[in-house]
């Protein structure tokens, strides 16, 4: 269909791969105490987003090179 | 919950690439073909994910959560018991039926192996259907918006509904299943952290099972045996063939909202294996709605959150929004919230869809306006994408004064899904079955199913549950309608031989399989669905 969907789901994960990961480093460490158990989820949540986003970015422009030479 | 500048960040990024995927397809959309059908043109793995999340709507996700912490572990039957073979049937079995035919909708098929009045009684039925569950979409997305924004409800309602008319008006069914399958991963990514936390939480699995307030909670089969034992009230007949049975294949089987992913798939092969595809996840679907909604009765700050002391009763449809708010922090707070406004919309996008398609092709362009050109029809999908949404909107509203209408809504698939499915079991796989008989069968059907509901709401009969009742109507409007189907069928002329070929099973040439890798045939896949299934059955036994 032209669009390869594979292409703004990359992007978008990519986008929060990085927000996530910057905000859970510079928020206040106490807002983790208070909700997640301690734990810093939006450092580790968000790098595993950036892997997947960078992963299916990387497949759609792979495509993009095989089927427009 | 208190959402912060970096929440609503991520939520309004969202909103840009939904948009933005609709206005991308904006010009592909040449013929009603394109506009309802995406060309018939779809690789396998993006129809299959699709139909998962078409079927992701509010029902589903904050639905189950909330059964979960009302009935325990039982509701795995929804999935493990329900769904998975239904999935595979339909993968395996109906998929080269509707796809070799090339129908256009089910209703479609309807007519070509029974006959015109039996595809009417069913698209108006589905359009019925269709418009009423979308409003239960818009209604929770539209709750969602104003506790956010702090808009009034009427304005959260239209804000909701012209983001979804705008993507579906402008790139019909292929712009609703690219976003479906955009939602899909987010609803994964955003829920995914509750489970983690959530058993985190309570100490692991050992340490949920202690924490429950039954420890039946903790069991899928266990107590299936008498209904007084397990905490959804209802025995194993009910369970296996009321739920498993008809309510799981009368719903995936037929329902043209999920049948429609499989259509749009661009050959026959990958027309099969979107059930297929679709099964993977939905079998671990229960990780993140389930489980979630267990830990919100064991884990007693959420359990406290959701007790409401002036009714004296646990607020159980909030347990999916109340764990957000308790366990995610700002930053992953938007993602969740992100993944529940993605749900609603794949939900109500899916039934605006599927209404467009069967109201153009099966009541405008069969009944009031035939014989067009099909840009005409092309431009009647947009006006029913837009009629559809307004009608939505008013739904919406219904629901805000009625808060029950969840409960009548499964009541509505027990009513035109379950008899339906006896229609279809008939037509597809007993060649004598007569064109007339189809008709009366389905309408006998619906009113055994209008009757069993008036004498179960007026106290003439009892069940435990509503849910016992809901599982107990199914059986009986499918029992009636086989049973009227095969005796009008005796009494009516059969049909050509001929005529029926593609639409009866032991009439059609089966799709050969053997030209494909061993991975990709469809029967190998349902084989190994179902096992990984049984083995989840016995683990969570």
């Amino acid at each position: 269909m032209g669009l390869d969907i594979r292409l703004p789901i990359g992007i978008i994960f990519t986008i929060y791969g990085v927000i996530l990961p910057i905000y859970g480093v510079v928020a206040d460490p106490s807002m983790f105490q208070e909700k997640s158990l301690g734990v810093n989820i939006d450092l580790w949540w968000g790098l595993a987003m950036l892997v997947f986003g960078v992963f299916m970015g990387a497949l759609a422009f792979r495509a993009s090179r095989y089927s427009e030479p | 919950m208190h959402p912060h500048f970096v929440d609503y960040t991520i939520i309004a990024i969202y909103f840009v690439f939904v948009l933005g995927i609709g206005f991308a397809l904006r010009g592909r959309m040449k013929t009603s073909e394109d506009f309802f059908l995406s060309g018939r043109s779809i690789p396998g793995w993006i129809t299959g994910l699709a139909f998962m999340s078409a079927n992701l709507g509010a029902l589903e996700v904050m639905g189950h959560c909330a059964n979960a912490a009302k009935y325990g572990m039982y509701v795995n039957h929804f999935y493990w018991l329900a769904a998975m073979p239904a999935m595979c049937f339909v993968g395996v079995f109906m998929m080269p039926f509707y796809y070799g035919s090339k129908v256009r909708s089910v209703p479609e098929f309807l007519r070509k192996r029974y006959d015109e009045k039996t595809r009417t009684l069913n698209a108006l039925c589905f359009a019925f259907m269709a418009l009423l569950v979308s409003g239960v979409d818009l209604y929770a997305m539209a709750i969602l918006f104003q506790r956010l924004l702090n808009w009034p409800f009427w304005a959260s309602v239209v804000a909701s509904a012209v983001v979804v008319a705008i993507y579906i008006y402008l790139g019909g069914l292929t712009s609703s299943i690219y976003n479906e399958v955009l939602q899909f991963f987010l609803i994964v990514f955003g829920f995914l952290p509750l489970a983690i936390l959530g058993l985190k939480a309570v100490g692991g699995f050992a340490g949920l099972k202690a924490s429950l307030p039954n420890p039946g909670y903790a069991h899928t089969w266990a107590n299936i045996w008498h209904a007084a034992d397990n905490p959804m009230g209802v025995n194993w007949v009910a369970t296996i063939f009321g739920l498993g049975f008809v309510l799981s294949f009368g719903y995936w089987c037929t329902d043209f909202l999920v049948v429609q992913r499989g259509l749009a798939a661009k050959d026959m092969a990958s027309a099969q294996r979107t059930p297929l595809i679709a099964a993977v996840p939905k079998m671990f679907f229960p990780l993140m709605v389930i489980l979630p909604g267990l830990v919100a009765i064991a884990y007693s700050p959420v359990r406290n959150l959701l007790w409401d002391p002036v009714k004296g009763v646990y607020n159980y449809n909030q347990a999916l929004p109340t764990m957000l708010g308790s366990l995610y922090p700002s930053g992953l707070l938007g993602l969740g919230l992100t993944a529940l406004l993605a749900s609603f919309m794949s939900g109500m996008a899916g039934n605006v869809t599927a209404f467009n398609t069967v109201w153009t092709f099966d009541i405008y362009q069969t009944h009031i306006n035939p014989g067009k050109e099909d840009q005409h029809y092309l431009a009647m999908g947009r006006v029913a994408t837009i009629f559809a949404v307004v009608v939505g909107i008013g739904t919406a509203f219904i629901v805000l004064y009625f808060n029950n209408l969840m409960d009548y809504l499964q009541l509505l698939f027990a009513f035109f899904n379950a008899p339906l499915f006896g229609t279809f079991l008939l037509g597809m796989f007993w060649k004598r079955t007569s064109a007339h008989s189809g008709f009366w069968g389905l309408l006998c059907g619906i009113l055994a199913a209008a009757a069993h509901y008036s004498l179960y709401h007026f106290h003439y009969i009892h069940y435990p549950s509503d849910m016992a009742a809901n599982f107990y109507q199914a059986i009986w409007a499918f029992a009636v309608c086989f049973s009227v189907t095969v005796v009008v069928t005796f009494f009516t002329e059969p049909r050509k031989e001929e005529e029926l070929v593609g639409l009866v099973y032991s009439l059609t040439p089966k799709p050969t399989t053997s030209d494909l890798p061993w991975y990709e045939r469809p029967s190998i896949w349902a084989i190994g669905i179902l096992a990984l299934c049984a083995v989840l059955n016995i683990i969570f036994w």
